[in-house]
């Protein structure tokens, strides 16, 4: 192979050094490794957050902190956790990375505006941070801001609610940046059904980004002038409606979800084939229910609401459509399966995050339904139960599909190989502490122990106590997951170009790429997952990687 | 690995852009709608109290200057650069006519005691309250986008002086121009629904 430089030592634009050659870059490639330290350092310290939180909950009464900072702790944990990592994580992160070497071409379409997004990024950021020890504190409102609390409240909910209006921003131009990528800068040989399924994942996932986020900037605005001018939009006393809120803010916050997920079913679909050595099965079904979610997604958000009061034929309806949205997710996990069946599976540490992903985001779905279907809802509505499932969805299933990504393309981004045992070690761990951490708290909701209470009755001390432990191990797990991969940096194995067997574009570039991505003009395979030469290869004795 | 500037591309973020922009605004006419279901003699009364011809005045002022800024486009590329210039600020001098009436409108509202949180309409009927609540909301939201849209018309007004705009490579003029034309198309929506519909 020609020796080529690496965009770690080639500047762009040309001419900057130092700090400023990472600050002032219009590299997709290290704008998504500034993102994914930013967007590291966040998740940690939200997982902290959750840690006190449950280290809280674990015996009755005052363990470790008082109703208040409880309050402004779950608050805070979610708001991170949603609009500091999940929504970005893997987008932001492996779609900035990624999608333009996927699609052929050598950057994004706007590389300037992906600048800017980062910039927004972080500013929403430290937004976020001034409004935690500035003015009365850190709101205690919960991260869906309700009216009529949200607008009375003390404490600093502008500024919070200005972080996320600036966050919106930040992953709605990354989804206009993505959507015009994808349309002007594709190889001119690649078709629509010759793009990888993860690219087609975040194509999806920009247009709901682009489709619901200013509804909940406009929500977030019409907060904050509630609370400069109070003109009583959401107030019934002056003749508003506090419901509208609740409509106006799932109208996003229920694509949100999808925003969430849709990334990191695509990140599973590029694992799955690579290590079943197998054509995916039914691409295109996957492609279209990736958008057939991103439709659906967006008609169902009254469900967040069967209890808020609503007319029963809308419950029908949005319960219903609910419903609908199961079908294109089940298309995708059988689709997993059925790849994986029958092709010479291979284990390694990306695939078992991935089998980890299929069967949590199956419990996650399952549950969903119980949630979806009026009458369990009713029972079971803004309890544990609830809480359990979209952890199990958003962790379960986008945590896992992000570690999981992690684990995949770390070679490629950093051009390291991680030890593959400690890292086996750290996923089960991941795993086993998430089941201890989350199935208690179904069985807590069941029992009726309502979510963001600060304290319970004590026939759910056991329930508790074994989710706070589970917790622990879930943390331990994820530190040694982490730690594994940071202890590549020392041990610097250098990794090959393509050190799975994969077969989409970016394996075909060096690891780490050069600035233009490509050495030479990328050959635009038939089907994206076409395994032949790489068995060949195979079957030539020549071993894809070396068993660390 | 294109060569040149690819000017359907940069539209198209552009376009996405703007779609947003109505997205944004789409939320405030979702709750106009829902409102207006709820007090519709209300929002009838308070429709008549607003000034129909400083909102028409207004109305043909931005498509006035709509016309202008497709013009200045054209301009552009026939290499008419005085006219160009000539067109732009224009416009924007109907940019400042239109909020120098809005002032006017909402000055004379403010001096009648309407104006959010204020003794008559907190006192007053509610379906008013929610009638001038939103009005203030969304006229003042679009006057921040004319504001917007005036400071893009600004910079593309330097650019064509200084030269950086010219026939082969004008992005920055024609997504100027089409912010522009977003402000009025807003603004077509929300004069009927304000002023004429009730």
């Amino acid at each position: 192979m020609i020796k080529t430089e690496s965009f770690y030592d080639t500047p762009a634009p040309a001419g900057l050094t130092g700090i400023k050659a990472w600050l002032l870059t219009h590299d997709h490639k290290r704008l998504a490794l500034m993102y994914m330290w930013a967007i590291l350092f966040w998740f940690v310290i939200a997982m902290m957050f959750g840690l006190l939180l449950r280290t809280e909950l674990m015996s009755q009464g005052r363990t470790i902190m008082g109703p208040e900072v409880y309050n402004s702790l779950f608050t805070l944990h979610g708001v991170i956790m949603i609009f500091l990592f999940v929504i970005p994580a893997i987008p932001a992160i492996f779609g900035n990375f990624f999608l333009p070497i996927q699609l052929g071409t050598d950057d994004v379409f706007f590389p300037r505006l992906n600048l800017f997004s980062w910039y927004l990024f972080m500013f929403g950021g430290v937004f976020a941070l001034i409004s935690l020890f500035t003015g009365e504190g850190f709101p205690d409102t919960g991260w869906t801001f309700y009216v009529p609390f949200s607008v009375e409240a003390n404490s600093n909910v502008s500024v919070t609610v200005m972080a996320a209006f600036i966050l919106g921003m930040s992953s709605m131009l990354t989804g206009l940046n993505f959507i015009t990528t994808f349309h002007r800068m594709r190889d001119k040989n690649m078709g629509l059904m010759q793009i990888p399924l993860f690219t087609w994942s975040l194509y999806a996932t920009a247009w709901v980004q682009i489709l619901a986020t200013p509804v909940i900037s406009i929500t977030l605005v019409l907060v904050v002038v509630e609370r400069l001018f109070s003109i009583g939009l959401f107030e019934p006393d002056k003749g508003g409606d506090p419901i509208l809120y609740q409509h106006l803010f799932w109208m996003y916050s229920h694509p949100a979800v999808y925003i969430m997920i849709l990334p990191g079913m695509g990140v599973i679909s590029e694992i799955i084939p690579v290590f079943s050595r197998k054509s995916i099965f039914g691409y295109k079904a996957i492609v279209w229910s990736s958008m057939g979610i991103a439709v659906a997604g967006s008609l169902v958000w009254a469900h967040h609401m069967y209890t808020s009061g609503m007319s029963d034929v809308s419950v029908f309806v949005f319960s219903l459509l609910t419903f609908l949205v199961a079908i294109p997710s089940a298309v995708k996990v059988f689709s997993w399966i059925a790849t994986m069946h029958k092709g010479s599976i291979e284990m390694t540490p990306p695939l078992l995050l991935a089998l980890i992903f299929i069967y949590l985001f199956s419990v996650g779905g399952l549950t969903g339904l119980v949630l979806g279907a009026v009458g369990t809802d009713i029972h079971v509505h803004d309890t544990h139960f609830v809480v359990s499932h979209f952890h199990f969805v958003m962790f379960g299933g986008t945590g896992f599909a992000f570690f999981a990504a992690l684990h995949f393309w770390w070679p490629k981004m950093f051009g390291i190989m991680y030890e593959f045992k400690n890292a086996y070690i750290g996923a089960v761990l991941t795993a086993i502490g998430f089941l201890f951490h989350y199935v208690p708290m179904f069985i807590l909701g069941l029992q009726g122990m309502p979510r963001r209470y600060y304290d319970y009755l004590p026939k759910y001390e056991t329930g508790n106590f074994l989710a706070g432990f589970g917790g622990y191990l879930l943390c331990l797990g994820i530190l040694i997951m982490f730690g594994n991969l940071f202890m590549s940096f020392k041990r610097r194995i250098p990794a090959p170009s393509d050190p799975w067997g994969a077969t989409t574009l970016e394996w075909t570039v060096p690891s780490p790429p050069p600035v233009h991505n490509f050495v030479k003009k990328p050959q635009i395979k038939e089907f994206p997952y076409d395994f032949s030469e790489v068995g060949k290869r195979e079957k030539n004795g020549e071993k894809s990687r070396k068993i660390l | 690995m294109s060569t040149g500037i690819d000017k359907t591309g940069i539209k198209i973020g552009m376009w996405l852009f703007l779609y947003s922009e109505i997205l944004l605004f789409g939320g405030l006419f979702v709750l106009y709608a829902a409102y207006f279901y709820k007090y519709p003699e209300f929002f009838s009364e308070g429709g008549k109290e607003l000034n129909r011809v400083i909102g028409a005045v207004n109305t043909v002022v931005l498509l006035v200057s709509s016309f202008t800024v497709a013009a200045s486009i054209t301009a552009v590329q026939r290499k008419a650069k005085k006219q160009a210039i000539g067109l732009l600020i224009f416009s924007i001098f109907c940019g400042v006519v239109f909020l120098v009436n809005k002032y006017f409108e909402w000055g004379a509202k403010f001096h009648h005691d309407i104006y959010p949180n204020s003794e008559t309409l907190v006192s007053g009927e509610v379906g008013l309250n929610i009638f001038f609540g939103l009005y203030y909301v969304i006229t003042g939201l679009h006057g921040l986008h004319v504001i917007i849209g005036m400071i893009l018309l600004s910079i593309s007004l330097v650019l064509v002086m200084a030269g950086k705009v010219t026939e082969s490579k004008y992005s920055m003029l024609e997504n100027a121009g089409l912010y522009w034309h977003l402000v009025d198309l807003i603004w077509i929506f929300v004069f009927p629904l304000f002023y004429l519909v009730l």
